[in-house]
């Protein structure tokens, strides 16, 4: 088994990388093998091609779109406290998190807040990955009870009153709106619901297009949230012209973090590519929390995203069917999906990474045990 | 599934024997170095010698991340093609003991004894294997291809 002081060393070497990818300097000229090599340079932003195109979202290019979709991000308008906006966990100074254990709205969530940049390279979206676009993800907190709180005529009410130009340039004349209900949707919260099952199914049909529509200028926006390049990323650069010019840019700490996650760490299994993440799901055999909700992770979210209306072969979605591969060929069910979470892009997590290896740095060396 | 033996679970069940019994250091070496005699040829013969199976992906090298198609040839031993085949895509990374990251399936018959396999996809580098279950007029067989990412 691990050795203690193997083990310390391997978590503060891990430690030393996470600060490497967010700031500060100091210096180290080991060196690395080919092989190493070989797994490190994928790692690099210079790496990192354009997102792939998302034709679920026919204004995910638009540049109005992303404004409207900014503008959204930040009003906190759009929540049953008039208090929590998407800015609220999402904190552009934090990376776009909130550095909390679990997301706070107008309730706690059960998991900590997703990173959004560079999000867009990812097919799935949650922990879980119960959406499977961007625009699909931002509708869930939007109605989420303990996040935003709000409800799809409550939005379009919204939408008509401040942003109905902006909205109509992009999506087209507003429905009328005026004869429904103030707060109504398909929620927890009886009365809203109550509402919306009173209302017509063409209404419920007109303002759930209106709300689709404002998820998808929201992904738009967050479509561009991505990532500068780190101290990492200019060491690798150096690094691959003249070895001796990158020398200084790495400590021998972080130096050695970084060949702890491409070999005996094997952190690379999951956090590989530009993002140090293969938005694939996977159970670290890091044990349930005490007091929490049981959470299947994948093995649950595989089934929601299959049913989910706002999937890209729904109807809301302005994709073919053919554009839809990852849909179409998702892995649903089987044991690798239980307990499977999808590793979030470690760029800019300095802290939420150090706790994570500590959590999981013995567990590959026992081979995996997913609980 | 096919009848033969599946041997992710059989090199899974080897491997995690292995590491609970190793160190760190020995099982990451164990880990992240695959068999130094594997076979990657793209053509083999099934193992019963009922159908020879050529697989191709629609672009060299194989990405990593997205998903992507592969062509699936299915010929009897003499060259003929096989038409009607029905085919089931298995496979994973027998180090990690973990399937394939999609549900990659056999869409359409493209003639000539040429299948098209949509949904595949990979998302770490390393060892992995692609097992096919063929169904044709020759009966029933299985192969496996080794990939290396």
């Amino acid at each position: 088994m691990l050795g203690l002081t193997h083990g310390l060393a391997a978590l503060l070497a891990l430690a030393g990388l996470a600060l490497a990818l967010d700031g500060a300097v100091a210096r180290s000229d080991r060196p690395i093998s080919e092989e190493e090599w070989r797994l490190i340079r994928p790692l690099a932003l210079d790496q990192l091609p354009a997102p792939p195109a998302d034709p679920s979202n026919r204004v995910v290019e638009d540049p109005r779109a992303a404004v409207l979709g900014e503008a959204l991000f930040f009003d906190a308008r759009f929540s049953s406290s008039g208090t929590i906006s998407c800015a609220t966990c999402h904190v552009p100074e934090k990376g776009f998190q909130d550095g909390l254990r679990l997301g706070q709205g107008i309730g706690t969530t059960d998991r900590r807040t997703m990173p959004v940049a560079g999000i867009a390279h990812s097919p799935w979206l949650f922990w879980d990955g119960r959406k499977d676009s961007l625009w699909a993800q931002a509708l869930g907190p939007l109605e989420s009870a303990v996040e935003h709180g709000g409800d799809r005529t409550r939005y379009a009410h919204l939408v008509a009153a401040h942003y109905r130009e902006s909205y109509e340039t992009l999506f087209g004349a507003l429905p009328a709106l005026d004869h429904l209900p103030a707060a109504a949707g398909p929620v927890e919260e009886p009365a809203a619901r109550a509402a919306w099952d009173s209302m017509t199914a063409k209404d419920r049909e007109t303002v759930t297009h209106v709300f689709v529509n404002l998820g998808k200028a929201i992904a738009a926006y967050e479509r561009r949230i991505g990532f500068g390049p780190s101290r990492f990323d200019r060491w690798v650069s150096a690094f691959s012209g003249d070895p001796a010019e990158a020398a200084g840019l790495l400590s021998a700490d972080e130096f050695q973090g970084l060949k702890v996650f491409v070999g005996k760490g094997q952190c690379i299994n999951c956090h590989n590519g530009p993002l140090f993440t293969d938005n694939h799901f996977h159970n670290t055999g890091v044990p349930p929390v005490a007091g929490m909700p049981a959470d299947r992770g994948r093995a649950v979210g595989a089934l929601h995203v299959r049913e989910d209306p706002f999937n890209c072969l729904g109807p809301y979605s302005d994709a073919a069917p053919t554009d839809c591969a990852e849909l179409r060929f998702m892995a649903s069910t089987g044991e690798d999906m239980e307990r499977a979470f999808k590793p979030p892009a470690l760029r800019g997590g300095r802290r939420a990474a150090a706790l994570h290896a500590r959590r999981t740095v013995r567990h590959p060396a026992r081979g995996p045990r997913p609980l | 599934m096919s009848s033969y033996a599946h041997p992710l679970r059989r090199w899974s069940l080897a491997l995690a024997g292995l590491a609970v019994a190793s160190t760190l250091a020995v099982a990451g070496c164990v880990m992240r170095t695959p068999p130094a005699d594997l076979d990657l040829a793209r053509s083999r013969s099934a193992e019963a010698g009922r159908y020879v199976v050529t697989v191709a992906p629609a672009s060299d090298p194989i990405p990593l991340g997205s998903m992507h198609a592969w062509t699936v040839e299915i010929r009897t031993p003499d060259g003929q093609p096989v038409e009607a085949a029905k085919i089931v895509v298995d496979g994973g990374m027998p180090q990690h003991g973990h399937g394939l990251p999609s549900q990659p399936a056999v869409t359409r018959y493209l003639g000539d004894g040429l299948y098209a396999l949509e949904g595949m996809k990979f998302t770490m580098p390393g060892w992995w294997v692609l097992e096919f279950d063929v169904e044709g007029k020759s009966g029933r067989d299985g192969v496996t291809f080794n990939l290396m990412l």
